[in-house]
């Protein structure tokens, strides 16, 4: 029992630990990015009192992001505007970060891990309706921002406010109904098991991903998800040229630093989703539990902890390969309008979730699958 | 779900509950009660009602709640005093509040034996198969139901909240 | 373990505070919104006697509950806002034209 308790504890840190260091190197990732994209050099200062400078090493920037910045936010004063709703002001970025983060606890990083006669299952907590628990905690989520808005007592904070709870509410019926294509193709609402139905190929060489099965659904997922992040194409709660920062306008000091992490953080939610979902959460093509079957006949026998180990790190790279995805797209595409934004979530996404939702049942009761 | 548990969850909703009757702006009285309705989701997920518990969260917190914060965010209510209540209702409550608490009070001594213990269940009691194979059998029409209700509902509620161009009360200027 | 009368005694507590909230708060929102802790009161009662005879009814009785409490918001917060617009009150005491 008490062993239970402390394996339980440690994976629970982990995910966390993880999820909050990807989302801070993704600041860094983001401005590198964003330098790329632009022909700039990007984030090259701080380095550590000149020693890589004078050791003529290339200077990256990476201090300046991962110390210089949470230093600089962190002592610059916290700022409470008058009239402002102090005790909802303070809770507000911490009520957007909660949820994002317990959804982490149901997105699988591993298969089962085997040490002595005791069988881990690499999740931080194996449930039964994960599915659910997922739109939940999304759903929960649309309190942070618009509290923050609301609790700022500052025109354009609550009109983000409204903007993005309005957004976030339009944008989770398709996030829900490509989840519910998912669930209905592997007839469970449990992430672990869609992720081992993943495994193994077709046709000798095509991974058994979700993405070959339910494209729609993907497309579907990825656009709710940036949508559901607020960022640039779907930026409209926080567009700078109209509402200052919106929800966050009178955010400063460690404050917004959580609201700026909760963005990062929802964008690694984003990708874990994704992977999860579509692309065969840990599954490395052609490993299995006991090791690489290749097309060929050729077989390499692997202990179990190695196999654990390159699905976690499979795992890990495929999420951070859809948050370069992500932020590639958030380069590259204009913010939308918000008519525009509206008509797409309720006009485009909704119909087709739906229709991808009925196909799928048809397919599944005609098709026998 | 343990006892101690059981008592916190219970103190954390009747806390909440309180705020909704007693907080003076209305945003705070909302939150008051999504915090009660997310205790109560937990609770079903301790009875092992996961799926209605997180339903719950769903349909609820994440929904129908976000809705009265937009009406609230729309007719831009502010802070009121808690009114005086009336003599005659201040002398039926109490009569009504003894009652309860006496009908509660026999209820903690003498509960009826058919709830003093829980029987024991399969392991997926309250899966969302289960609740399915009861929704789609004993209740099928019944659940067909709720989704003409649902419709009427939509169309019932963008009648009433749309502004009429003819003559009805649309503020000056304010044509969505 | 908490014996399921426990569970009753608690839905009766937050039935009875959503009572009190329609009877003492004027506000048309707040009224409504103790409504929909009745209605959570009574969720939980099915709810925590589903568990205590081994039955599901209860909980398909719950989501019909969720459904309902669904299409009555929309329909309900409809009302309040046309009644805003009219009469640019949210005070149930002041909407009275339907009174005698």
């Amino acid at each position: 029992m008490l062993a239970e308790l402390i394996i339980g504890a440690i994976k629970a840190i982990i995910v966390l630990l993880m999820v909050l260091n990807l989302s801070a190197i993704l600041l860094w990732f983001e401005r590198k990015g964003s330098a790329l994209i632009q022909d700039r050099v990007g984030a090259n200062r701080a380095a550590i009192v000149g020693v890589g400078r004078r050791l003529g090493l290339p200077n990256l920037g990476f201090v300046n992001t991962l110390m210089a910045d949470p230093l600089k936010l962190f002592t610059k004063e916290d700022f409470v505007p008058a009239g402002a709703d102090r005790f909802l002001h303070a809770l507000a970025p911490f009520l957007a970060m909660f949820p994002v983060l317990i959804t982490f606890a149901v997105v699988p990083f591993g298969d089962t891990l085997i040490i002595g006669d005791r069988s881990i299952n690499l999740q931080a907590a194996n449930l039964n309706v994960a599915a659910l628990y997922i739109l939940a905690t999304i759903g929960l989520g649309v309190y942070g921002v618009s509290l923050g808005g609301w609790a700022s007592n500052n025109r354009w904070a609550l009109l983000g406010g409204i903007r993005a709870t309005a957004q976030m509410i339009s944008y989770e019926l398709a996030m829900g109904l490509a989840i519910v294509s998912m669930v209905m193709t592997y007839g469970t609402l449990d992430l672990q098991l869609m992720c081992r139905e993943q495994g193994g190929v077709w046709f000798g060489f095509l991974p058994r991903w979700g993405i070959f099965v339910q494209p729609l659904a993907f497309l579907l997922l990825l656009t709710a998800g940036m949508a559901e992040s607020k960022r640039v194409p779907f930026d409209l709660p926080e567009g700078e040229s109209e509402l200052i920062a919106g929800y966050f306008t009178e955010y400063s000091g460690g404050k917004q630093a959580v609201f700026m992490l909760v963005d990062f953080a929802e964008i690694v939610l984003v990708s874990a989703l994704v992977t999860t979902f579509f692309f065969g959460g840990w599954q490395f093509p052609w490993l299995y539990p006991d090791g690489f079957h290749l097309p060929g006949g050729a077989f390499f026998h692997l202990p179990n902890l190695a196999v654990a180990i390159i699905q976690i790190i499979t795992f890990t790279l495929k999420v951070v390969a859809f948050c370069w995805l992500q932020i590639l797209l958030r380069w590259t595409l204009p913010r939308f309008r918000y008519d525009q934004l509206m008509r797409l979530g309720w006009k485009g996404l909704l119909p087709l979730g739906l229709l991808n939702v009925a196909v799928t049942a048809c397919v599944i009761v005609f098709g026998g699958v | 779900m343990p006892l101690w548990l059981f008592i916190f969850l219970a103190a954390l909703a009747i806390i909440g509950a309180a705020g909704v009757v007693l907080q003076r702006h209305p945003v705070h009285s909302l939150l008051s009660l999504v915090m009660t309705l997310v205790v109560i989701a937990v609770l079903f997920i301790g009875l092992g009602a996961a799926t209605v518990g997180f339903l719950q969260m769903i349909v609820y917190a994440g929904a129908i709640m976000v809705l009265f914060l937009f009406v609230i965010w729309l007719l831009n209510l502010q802070s009121q005093p808690l009114e005086p209540g009336h003599l005659a209702l201040k002398f039926l409550g109490s009569l009504g509040s003894a009652a309860l608490i006496a009908e509660l009070l026999l209820f903690v001594v003498h509960p009826p034996p058919a709830i003093t213990q829980n029987r024991a269940v399969a392991m997926d009691f309250g899966s969302i198969g289960r609740l399915a194979q009861s929704l789609f059998t004993d209740y099928l029409i019944a659940f067909e139901a709720t989704s003409v209700l649902l419709l009427v509902g939509v169309i019932g509620g963008v009648a009433l909240a749309r502004r009429t161009t003819a003559g009805g009360g649309g503020a000056p200027g304010g044509t969505p | 373990m908490a014996p399921p009368s426990y569970y009753m005694i608690l839905s009766a507590v937050l039935f009875c505070i959503g009572v009190s909230g329609v009877l003492l708060r004027r506000n048309v929102l707040i009224i409504f919104m103790s409504i929909e802790l009745m209605l959570n009161a009574v969720n939980l009662a099915f709810v925590s006697l589903s568990r205590a005879w081994g039955s599901v009814d209860g909980q398909s009785i719950v989501f019909f509950v969720m459904t309902v409490a669904a299409a009555e918001a929309a329909v309900g917060l409809g009302i309040i806002l046309a009644t805003f617009r009219n009469r640019a009150t949210v005070n149930a005491d002041e909407i009275n034209l339907m009174r005698w």
